[in-house]
C-alpha cells in the first residue's frame, strides 16, 4: 500500500494518490450524494409513510400509497392511476415515433445542403433545442386559437364547437410534445446521418432493393447509434413531462408528471406523490432496460 | 451533393415550419397594437417599453440571472475538480464504476423525480434550519446538482482528449502539483471548462421543473413567471417578454457555436 511508485512522472505512494484524488472529487461527490442520492432515498422512505390530515408526514409505514396507485381504494378498484401511467408511456412512445419519422427527412435535407449553408440549417435545429419549453409550449396557444385555420378546420369537421380554441385536448398535447422533443431526436441523428456511407445506399439501389429495404438495410443500421441516443433523450423525459400536458392538455389529458405535481402542490400528499414518482422511476428503468436488450439483439442482425 | 426526393425536401420544410411558426407568431403578436384578441391593429413597441417598467418582470429577470450565474460558477468549479479527480487518479475498476454511476445519475433520472426528492428533502431539513425555506438558495442547490454532472462530463472528455504526455513532461521537469495545475492543466483545459460552463448556464436558464418545485414567492424566475402568466391568459406583454428570452437564447447559441468552432 505504501510502496513508492511513479505515477505519470510523479514520485508518490498509493496512499498519497488516493488522498489527492479524494481532495479533487470529494466535494463534488459529496454534493451529489447529499443533494441527489440522499433525497432520492428519503423519497423512497416517504413513499411508505402516511399523509396526516393536514398534509403533514406521519411516520406510520404502510404500502397503502402503492395500493392506491394500483387502483385499490375504499370504494373498490378503479383504473384511473393505471390509465395515467399507461397514457404517459403511450404518449412518450408516439412522441418518439413521430419525432423519428420527421427527423429523417430533416437530417437528409440538412446533409444535402452545400457545405457553406449547411451550418445555418443546423442552427435552425439547435435554436429550438435550447429555447425554453414553457415558451415553445404556450406559443401553440396562438396557432391553435379560434381565429386561425387549424381551429376553424376542426370546427368545420365538427370536432369542436365554434369560437373555441383547439386546446386543451389530447391532440394539442401530441403537437406540443413533438415540437419540444423533435430537436432531441434530430440533433443526435444528424451526427449519424452526416457520416453515412452513401456507397452502401447506392449499392443497395444498384441491386434493385426496394425503397423500404434501402432504408431498413442500408440506412437504418448505419444511423442506429444516433437514433438510439435520440430516442432515449426523448422517451425518458417525455414520460415525466409536465409543462406540455399542463398547458395544452389541462385536466382532459393528464400524464404522470401532472399527477406528481398535483401531489406536491394542490393536494399536498407527499407520500402518494413519492409513490407515483417511484412508479415513474420504475417505468424509466424498465424502458432503459428493454431498450438496451433490444439494441443488443439488433447488433447481431 | 446528393439529389433528394422532392417529398423529403417538402417534409423537411414542413417540419421547420412546424417548429418555427409558433415562435414567429409570438414575435409578431409582441408588436401588435391590440391588447385583446388576435386581430392585427398596427405596429407598436409599447409592450416592450411597458416591460422595462414592470418591476415584477425585472425582478424575475434578475432572479434568473443570479440563479444561473451563481449555480454555474459553483457547478463549474466542482465539476472541473470532479472530472480531474475521476480521470487522473488510479481508482480501482469498482470504485471507478461507482463514481461513473453517480455522475450519470442526474442525467438519467427524470427531472420531475429529482424535483420531488428535493421538495421532500428540503421539507425535512426545514425542521433543522430556516435556510431551507423554498427560495433562491434551494433553487441554486438544485441547479448545481444537475449542472455538476454535465460540467464534469464535458471537462472529462477534454481531459481524455488532451492526454497525459504534457503533464508527465511537466512532472519530469519537477513541476509541483499547484504549478502543474495552474500552468499546465488549466490552460489546456480552458476550452472544455468554458464549454461546460456555457452548457451549465443554458441548462439553468432553460430549467423549469426544478425551479417550479423549489421556488418560493420571492424567487420567481422568468420561465416561472411566463408559466403562471399564460395560465391566466396570454397578453402581448408576455409575447414581448418571450421574444426577448428567445433573442437572448439565439445570441447565447451563436456565441457558444463561435467559441466551439474556433478550436
Amino acid at each position: 500500500m505504501n510502496r513508492v511508485l511513479i505515477w505519470y512522472g510523479e514520485l508518490t505512494t498509493q496512499r498519497r494518490l488516493t488522498k489527492q484524488g479524494l481532495q479533487f472529487l470529494g466535494v463534488g461527490m459529496l454534493w451529489i450524494l447529499l443533494f441527489l442520492v440522499l433525497p432520492g432515498l428519503v423519497l423512497v422512505v416517504v413513499s411508505f409513510a402516511t399523509r396526516g390530515s393536514y398534509g403533514q408526514l406521519e411516520w406510520t409505514f404502510t404500502i397503502e400509497n402503492y395500493k392506491r396507485l394500483l387502483g385499490f381504494s375504499v370504494f373498490g378498484w378503479t383504473a384511473d392511476y393505471i390509465i395515467i401511467l399507461w397514457r404517459s408511456v403511450w404518449v412518450a412512445f408516439v412522441t418518439s415515433l413521430i419525432a423519428v419519422i420527421l427527423s429523417y427527412p430533416l437530417c437528409f435535407f440538412i446533409c444535402s445542403r452545400p457545405e457553406r449553408t449547411r451550418y445555418l440549417w443546423l442552427m435552425l435545429v439547435i435554436i429550438p433545442f435550447w429555447t425554453n419549453m414553457v415558451i415553445r409550449t404556450y406559443a401553440w396557444f396562438l396557432i391553435l386559437a379560434p381565429e386561425f385555420p387549424p381551429a376553424r378546420l376542426a370546427n368545420l369537421l365538427g370536432f369542436i364547437p365554434p369560437n373555441t380554441p383547439l386546446y386543451p385536448n389530447a391532440f394539442a398535447v401530441y403537437i406540443g410534445m413533438v415540437t419540444i422533443f423533435l430537436p432531441f431526436v434530430a440533433l443526435p441523428l444528424y451526427a449519424s446521418v452526416e457520416r453515412l456511407d452513401w456507397a452502401l445506399v447506392e449499392a443497395a439501389q444498384d441491386l434493385y432493393a426496394s425503397r423500404v429495404r434501402v432504408f431498413t438495410q442500408a440506412i437504418l443500421p448505419q444511423t442506429l447509434p444516433g437514433l438510439s441516443v435520440g430516442v432515449i433523450l426523448t422517451f425518458v423525459p417525455a414520460m415525466g413531462m409536465f409543462v406540455v400536458p399542463d398547458l395544452l392538455g389541462g385536466a382532459k389529458y393528464m400524464l404522470v408528471g401532472n399527477l406528481i405535481e398535483q401531489q406536491f402542490g394542490a393536494s399536498r400528499d407527499w407520500p402518494f406523490g413519492a409513490a407515483v414518482s417511484m412508479g415513474l422511476m420504475l417505468l424509466t428503468m424498465l424502458s432503459l432496460y428493454f431498450y438496451r436488450r433490444k439494441h443488443k439483439e439488433m447488433q447481431f442482425v | 451533393m446528393r439529389r433528394l426526393h422532392p417529398a423529403v425536401t417538402s417534409l423537411a420544410m414542413i417540419t421547420f415550419a412546424f417548429m418555427y411558426v409558433p415562435l414567429i407568431a409570438v414575435a409578431i403578436f409582441s408588436v401588435n397594437a391590440t391588447r385583446y384578441g388576435l386581430a392585427w391593429r398596427g405596429f407598436t413597441l409599447d409592450w416592450y417599453v411597458k416591460l422595462m417598467h414592470n418591476d415584477i418582470i425585472l425582478n424575475a429577470a434578475w432572479n434568473s440571472l443570479v440563479l444561473a450565474v451563481v449555480s454555474t460558477v459553483v457547478a463549474t468549479i466542482l465539476g472541473t475538480a470532479l472530472a480531474i479527480g475521476m480521470d487522473r487518479f488510479p481508482w480501482t475498476k469498482r470504485v471507478g464504476t461507482t463514481f461513473d454511476l453517480l455522475l450519470h445519475l442526474p442525467v438519467v433520472v427524470p427531472d420531475i423525480i429529482f424535483a420531488a426528492a428535493l421538495v421532500v428533502a428540503f421539507g425535512l431539513l426545514r425542521a433543522l434550519s430556516s435556510l431551507f425555506e423554498p427560495g433562491l438558495l434551494n433553487m441554486i442547490i438544485g441547479h448545481i446538482t444537475f449542472q455538476v454532472s454535465f460540467v464534469a462530463l464535458v471537462v472529462r472528455s477534454r481531459l481524455v482528449s488532451i492526454g497525459r504526455d504534457v503533464e508527465e513532461a511537466a512532472r519530469d521537469l519537477f513541476a509541483t502539483t499547484p504549478y502543474l495545475l495552474r500552468r499546465v492543466m488549466l490552460p489546456l483545459l480552458i476550452p472544455g471548462i468554458v464549454a461546460g460552463a456555457m452548457l451549465a448556464f443554458t441548462l439553468s436558464l432553460d430549467d423549469f421543473v426544478i425551479s417550479f418545485f423549489t421556488a418560493g414567492p420571492d424567487s420567481v424566475t422568468l420561465p416561472l413567471f411566463i408559466f403562471a402568466a399564460v395560465r391566466r391568459g396570454v397578453t402581448p406583454q408576455i409575447h414581448a417578454l418571450s421574444t426577448l428570452v428567445l433573442l437572448t437564447t439565439v445570441i447565447l447559441i451563436i456565441g457558444m457555436e463561435r467559441f466551439t468552432r474556433k478550436k
